[in-house]
């Protein structure tokens, strides 16, 4: 069985498992990382957004063996350490003084989704969001919050455009 | 204890429960019936105006609410084992506020998690109807009362001091003298060695916390991603597993045809068959969906088979019951217009998904003689007793652990998952972390029924004089507890309810017109089986956040718009001069003026009003709407595939649901209610096509996306009462109703049929009947 290399929230791993698994899969079931969530395996819900040398992706549309060792997983159990500071990401801040989460199945992918559109906002020297911006996020939220997550982008993108935080290997 | 001055002041006994440390329950014979219920009723009032769903749910609760036990622990935590379950809708967090309140303790103080089953709470045990809040209210307050009474008579001696002279402030008792103690270390001395009975009354004080804005105790272990899901947790051995599922609704497998090739995928450990499909066991899900791409199965068809959504409101149109009230015609004998005139309206709804974005999950360890079960449920004690009699085994030889739920909208009350993937350890003889995929849940899982509502107005001159609904359903499955509480308390159901099927006894408990319309009647007729005619169900259906109200709201609603129009009257006008008391008042009132009702509008766009009245309280939305061709056809340049639509640009919500316990997470209930009632008017849907649902992925499946999301909304909280009611459905029927006024009013023709999309044709990418989709492979495209 080959061995796949990766790093993952600042750690390298090595795991004996077959090229076309998902990388979901490998992170679920194997390293139990489970922040990631499965909603859909289609890359449709956006449930198991996670991030890849700082870019948003859908972890259960990447057979594992196309990652390279130097390829850095960001999961949302890793966010807070992979941007400097003390604490949570500014975006798990914001997200919790807005109270976003319901059930809080969908909110790891749509957190991970909020981070990804600001920090691309903010490479382009943005401090605004347009409708039509929130209206690109595809993730699903069975229990509706909407409302909350358009609020909390919102807030956590003039909050960092005051102090610009970047996942590491984020384009500035 | 004091004496209370004030007679009128409640006061209750509860209990000290035997144990090592401080351990309290309540006993709750509640003196006082409820504030409606004192009131004499209307004559002529239907019965949910009085006596509803979960007055009914708490009064069955009543025997077994002293089983609810709060404890102090000796780190000072207060501790509660919660008997319903937290599935999204903030009841962990509402409960904490309730004791943290009583007990005068933080909130990070006070610790729920989630009780296993407990078979001797009988109907005590069932997270739906909204009951929740409104049953477990006077418990947990009682419990608290009496935990704080005890610590603060152990403390009276430990510091010397009376008891009137102390006061707690955040977990800490403090004598005058400054001296103080914390609970942790009273907790052994306020314990008792036999279970004692003491009266107490609870706080009387301003509230401090229930009432305020608070933001959800587990949201941090959400946000982190360290809260632990059903499909999160780590059994040992308990491997991946997945269900290869029949190509029609409900269908049975006969025989797999290709075992050794299915066990000759990479990862496959094990493959059964049982009676819902054939399992596959794997080391990772992907190699479970693997093994789906290759699995070869005969399958038997299922009771559904050959219908369509087509033959299933014929169905639905011939079990009608007919309207008795004359239709008089528009002109008299003299052939001029008459005075009072007729109008009937018919309206049909779609099946619907009930679909939360936890798909479906469960673990099970089943051995030859117990059996251990993880999941989601809402209802675990009758998931108990049917998963022991499945497996063959005693009930108390099977454990059932209760997981908070990633969502539920009434799919958990059934534990469909948990007993399939007990028959999968089972057969196989090794533990299963069994998930259902996406697509299952679709075409396998629970759905809303279709349905038709049909209504005939009487009007004379321009007032409403009669109204008939006759709402006609899918049978929707109660089979889940709820069923087995009205058979055993049949007895005490008012006005005779107890003699009907369950169906119609929880229609006429949830049900009533709130309008003064003069002679009322709303009758419920089901077909598919119809009652008596088969044992089994057609569909697999169950309530959807709320059971009938979306559908009998939205038709009613409607209608109303359209005899105002006719007659030349405003809507608001209408409902306001109708509505029956100043609560119903208030609302409408408030949203009008939030909301500015009437104010001048581009064509294409509009407003559109909705009330709804249920579980004692009171809802009314405001919705504004755009149908232009521009904003319709719009595109979304991120998902090719989105539903866009008419779009929803602005929706203003007001509610009173008595006591608020938690005015931030009601919030949240109504926004996320609004979500749903948008999506039930404008788009999500299932298609019965040749016996089984089309839909396969929230790619077809057109739940409200982001791209559909109002750009303003806003919840007024008006709080009437110092009792709570039921919240947790309470955001969906009069925001469906308002958006398809405003769909009518919009677009100058009312909507007939839901969702308004329904009748688009099918995507052709819907993968096939029976065929689960391979994940794809480009997710690093964007790197
Ligand atoms: S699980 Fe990856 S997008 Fe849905
Ligand atoms: S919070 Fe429940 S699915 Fe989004």
């Amino acid at each position: 069985m080959p061995v796949q290399k990766f790093m993952v929230n600042g750690q390298r791993v090595e795991v004996d498992v077959e090229d076309d698994v998902r990388l979901l899969w490998v992170l679920r079931d194997l390293l139990d990382i489970t922040g990631p969530k499965y909603g859909c395996g289609l890359s449709i819900c956006q449930s198991c957004t996670s991030l890849v040398n700082g870019k948003a992706f859908n972890p259960c549309s990447v057979p594992v063996g196309q990652l390279r060792p130097s390829d850095e997983v960001v999961t949302i159990e890793g966010l807070a350490d992979a941007v400097d500071g003390d604490g949570l990401h500014p975006v798990q801040e914001v997200w919790l003084e807005e109270d976003v989460a319901q059930c809080g199945f969908c909110q790891p992918g749509q957190i991970m989704a909020a981070v990804d559109l600001i920090q691309t906002l903010l490479a382009d020297g943005r401090r605004d969001v347009t409708e039509a911006e929130l209206d690109s996020l595809r993730n699903v939220c069975r229990c509706g919050t909407y409302p909350r997550v358009r609020t909390a982008i919102r807030r956590a993108l003039a909050v960092m455009a005051e102090t610009p935080v970047f996942v590491r290997g984020a384009q500035r | 204890m004091r004496q209370s001055p004030d007679v009128s002041r409640r006061r209750f006994l509860g209990y000290v429960v035997a144990g090592p440390t401080l351990i309290t329950a309540a006993r709750w014979i509640d003196p006082l019936a409820t504030a409606d219920a004192q009131e004499l009723p209307r004559i002529g009032a239907q019965i949910a105006e009085s006596y509803d769903l979960i007055d009914f749910l708490r009064d069955a609760a009543r025997p077994t609410a002293n089983l609810i036990t709060v404890t102090v622990e000796d780190d000072g935590t207060v501790s509660f084992e919660l008997h319903r379950t937290e599935v999204g809708q903030g009841i962990n967090t509402a409960i904490a506020m309730i004791i943290a309140e009583e007990m005068d303790v933080p909130l990070s103080q006070v610790r729920i998690t989630q009780a296993d089953a407990r078979p001797e709470l009988l109907f005590n045990q069932l997270t739906g109807g909204s009951n929740s809040i409104y049953t477990i209210y006077d418990p947990v307050r009682i419990a608290a009362a009496v935990a704080r009474q005890r610590l603060l008579d152990a403390a009276a001696i430990a510091l010397g001091s009376a008891g009137a002279e102390l006061g707690i402030l955040d977990g800490v008792i403090r004598a005058p003298d400054g001296s103080s103690l914390g609970f942790g270390e009273l907790a052994r001395d306020a314990s008792s060695q036999v279970t004692e009975a003491v009266d107490v009354q609870p706080k009387r004080e301003r509230p401090r916390i229930v009432g305020t804005p608070q933001n959800r105790i587990d949201a941090r272990a959400m946000v982190t991603g360290e809260l632990r899901y059903t499909g999160d947790l780590v059994v040992p051995d308990a491997l991946p597993t997945m269900v290869a599922r029949p190509p029609t609704h409900l269908g049975r497998p006969v025989r797999l045809r290709n075992e050794a090739a299915v066990l000759a995928v990479p990862g496959v450990t094990h493959v059964a068959l049982v009676e819902s499909g054939v399992a596959v066991r794997a080391r990772t899900f992907g190699q479970c969906i693997d093994a789906l791409q290759v699995i070869d199965v005969e399958w038997a068809p299922g009771p559904a088979a050959g219908m369509s959504d087509e033959s299933v409101q014929a169905a639905l149109a011939d079990a009608e019951l007919p309207q008795v009230v004359p239709d008089t015609g528009a002109l008299t004998p003299l052939g001029i217009p008459s005075p009072v005139q007729t109008r009937d309206f018919s309206f049909t709804f779609a099946f619907q998904p009930n679909c939360p974005l936890e798909t479906n999950p469960c673990v099970a360890d089943v051995r030859t003689d117990r059996a251990e079960i993880w999941g989601p449920m809402k209802n675990p004690v009758v998931a108990q007793q049917d998963i022991a009699s499945a497996l063959g085994l005693p009930q108390d030889a099977v454990t059932v652990h209760v997981v908070q739920g990633g969502g539920s909208f009434g799919r958990d009350l059934f534990w469909d998952a948990a007993r399939e993937a007990a028959l999968v350890s089972q057969a196989m003889g090794v533990p299963v972390k069994l998930s259902w995929t996406r697509t299952d849940d679709f075409r396998q899982g629970r759905a809303h029924p279709a349905c038709r509502s049909s209504i005939r107005i009487t009007r004379s001159e321009t007032d409403i004089v009669s109204y008939a609904q006759h709402h006609t359903s899918v049978n929707t499955d109660f089979g889940h507890g709820l069923g087995e509480i009205i058979t055993a308390r049949a007895d005490e159901l008012p006005g005779g309810l107890g003699g009907m099927g369950f169906s119609q006894t929880v229609f006429m408990l949830t049900q009533y017109v709130p309008y003064d319309f003069g002679a009322v009647e709303q009758l419920l007729a089901e077909t598919l089986p119809a009652p008596g005619e088969i044992e089994t169900n057609v569909f697999r259906t169950g309530s959807m956040r709320n059971i009938y109200s979306p559908n009998v709201v939205t038709a009613r609603e409607l209608a109303i718009d359209q005899v105002a129009a006719e007659v030349g009257r405003d809507p608001l006008e209408l409902r306001l001069s109708t509505l029956r008391d100043a609560r119903s008042v208030a609302v409408l009132e408030k949203v009008a003026e939030a909301g500015s009702w009437g104010r001048e509008m581009p064509a294409g766009t509009a407003q559109g009003l909705g009330f709804h009245s249920e579980y004692k309280g009171r809802a009314a939305c405001l919705i504004e709407i755009d149908c232009r061709p521009e904003t319709v056809s719009r595109t979304v340049p991120t998902a090719a595939y989105a539903y866009t639509g008419p779009r929803v640009t602005r929706a203003i919500y007001a509610v009173d649901v008595g006591l608020t316990i938690n005015p931030r997470g009601l919030e949240a209930q109504m926004l996320g209610g609004m979500m749903d009632g948008i999506a039930n008017c404008l788009s999500f849907s299932l298609h019965l096509v040749d016996g089984g649902f089309a839909e396969d992925s929230w790619e077809h499946a057109y739940y409200t996306r982001q791209w559909n999301v109002p750009f303003e909304t806003q919840v007024f909280i008006l709080d009437s009462s110092s009792q709570p009611g039921g919240a947790g459905e309470f955001g969906v029927a009069a925001s469906m109703a308002a958006t398809a006024n405003a769909y009518a009013r919009a677009t100058g023709s009312m909507p007939t049929s839901f969702p308004i999309n329904h009748g688009m044709p099918l995507a052709e990418s819907i993968v096939p009947q029976g065929a689960i989709p391979q994940s794809p492979t480009d997710g690093l495209g964007r790197r």
